[in-house]
């Protein structure tokens, strides 16, 4: 299946899969949110993401010629490209929280320069996603400053995760050698070359937060290739199991 | 032979204008701004219909709606077609739609200053109750993805406001 994928199919299950397994993930706390208003916050935010997994699902879809439940319900671990700091288990509250600040600075870097593509169908994709993201980035910047900059444990909290999961974060910004046309024939932008400002801009929050950018090398992470962390089949596992065990179910 | 039906667009206005937000049931599609365009063919209707937010689990409930109500009133296959580009916006809400909301308790949109940097200034929002401007951002989210959740400081009521997006 996946030698008929070309590089725009990659791209667009890549995008969906980072937004439908980070919005799996948010999911999760629904019912456990430290917080009412923090349980309802997340939960819109996995809402926003698996409405954009949606959206690109329903794009490679209609090229593949799978309907969008296919593709989120039926591949199985190695055909999802997803990058491995979503997969990440939620943690604690500060993982959370960190884990969404670092997506949302990248997403928002990716988003701003996609609404420029030469596919116009990616551009407007990407258009609609970006005011939801910009929320997004605010409410996880806010926490960082809020939890860095708050007690003795949620300042020590917050760097653990920021620490742990910096590793992660390069991956984001990586070009993949198959997206190669794609940016040649300006669809794509060159994503590596995001990263200086974002890091950045990262920095300055954080600082603000009190708190200390890691130092830490990147993980030889091949997400989007199909590689994973141990979490991932654990997560697709659940998120695929009534598709699974009654195959074609329609609500 | 079937009846002659009008099918001008001012009468599949009217229709949509009667089609409720399923979550905000005091405003229609219309007052939102939501419907972008009306196509009149010879056999089918074509509605653009613009989402407001990507996860809104409304979305298909109105799609299904527009396609009943249409279909019932004008005897045509009816297609409602997505249009995320331009993507929407709460500037195509209309004056009327603003103070069905602010009657219903939710305090509608205001207009936000340009963004500089990734902190966007929370709005100026009076209480849909009484009016008072000293109200407080309780929390970014509120019960549905438009909404966020604030407290009067007069009448210590708490209410719902419309994001601005
Ligand atoms: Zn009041």
């Amino acid at each position: 299946m996946t030698s008929t994928w070309q590089p725009l199919d990659h791209f667009l299950l890549m995008r969906g899969d980072d937004c439908l397994v980070l919005g799996h993930r948010l999911s999760e706390w629904c019912g456990h949110g430290p917080v009412l208003e923090q349980d309802m916050a997340l939960t819109n935010i996995a809402l926003d993401l698996i409405g954009q997994a949606r959206l690109y699902y329903q794009y490679a879809g209609a090229r593949l010629g799978q309907t969008e439940d296919q593709l989120a319900y039926l591949r199985t671990e190695r055909n999802y490209f997803n990058a491995w700091l979503v997969e990440q288990p939620n943690g604690d509250f500060a993982h959370t929280i960190v884990r969404q600040f670092y997506y949302d600075w990248y997403e928002n870097a990716l988003l701003e320069v996609l609404e420029g593509s030469a596919d116009e169908h990616l551009a407007a994709i990407a258009a609609k996603s970006r005011k939801e993201a910009r929320y997004h980035r605010q409410f996880s910047s806010e926490w960082v400053i809020r939890l860095g900059d708050g007690t003795e444990e949620s300042h020590q909290r917050m760097q653990v995760a920021l620490n742990r999961l910096l590793p992660y974060v390069r991956e984001l910004f990586e070009n993949q050698p198959r997206h190669q046309m794609l940016i040649a024939d300006g669809i794509l932008s060159d994503v590596n070359g995001l990263w200086e400002g974002t890091e950045k801009e990262m920095k300055a929050v954080i600082t603000e937060a009190t708190l200390s950018f890691p130092v830490a090398a990147a993980l030889p992470a091949r997400g989007r290739d199909g590689l994973h962390t141990e979490h991932l089949g654990y997560l697709l596992t659940e998120l695929q199991y009534m598709q699974r065990t009654y195959p074609g179910l329609t609500w | 032979m079937q009846p002659s039906i009008p099918t001008n667009k001012t009468a599949i206005w009217q229709e949509l204008e009667a089609i409720p937000d399923p979550e905000i049931p005091v405003v229609s599609i219309v007052d939102l701004g939501m419907i972008r365009a009306v196509e009149c063919q010879d056999q089918r209707i074509i509605i653009h219909l613009s989402p407001t937010y990507n996860g809104c689990p409304a979305l298909e409930v109105i799609q299904m709606q527009i396609r009943a109500t249409l279909e019932q009133s004008f005897h045509r296959s009816v297609e409602v077609k997505l249009a995320l580009d331009p993507p929407w916006t709460t500037d195509w809400i209309t004056p009327s739609g603003r103070e069905k909301l602010r009657n219903y308790g939710i305090a509608p949109p205001q207009p936000r200053k340009a963004p500089s940097g990734w902190r966007d200034e929370t709005a100026n929002v009076s209480c849909p109750h009484c009016g008072s401007s000293a109200t407080g951002l309780v929390s970014a989210y509120g019960s549905t993805p438009c909404k966020a959740l604030y407290r009067c400081n007069d009448c210590l009521e708490p209410f719902d406001y419309f994001k601005c997006h």
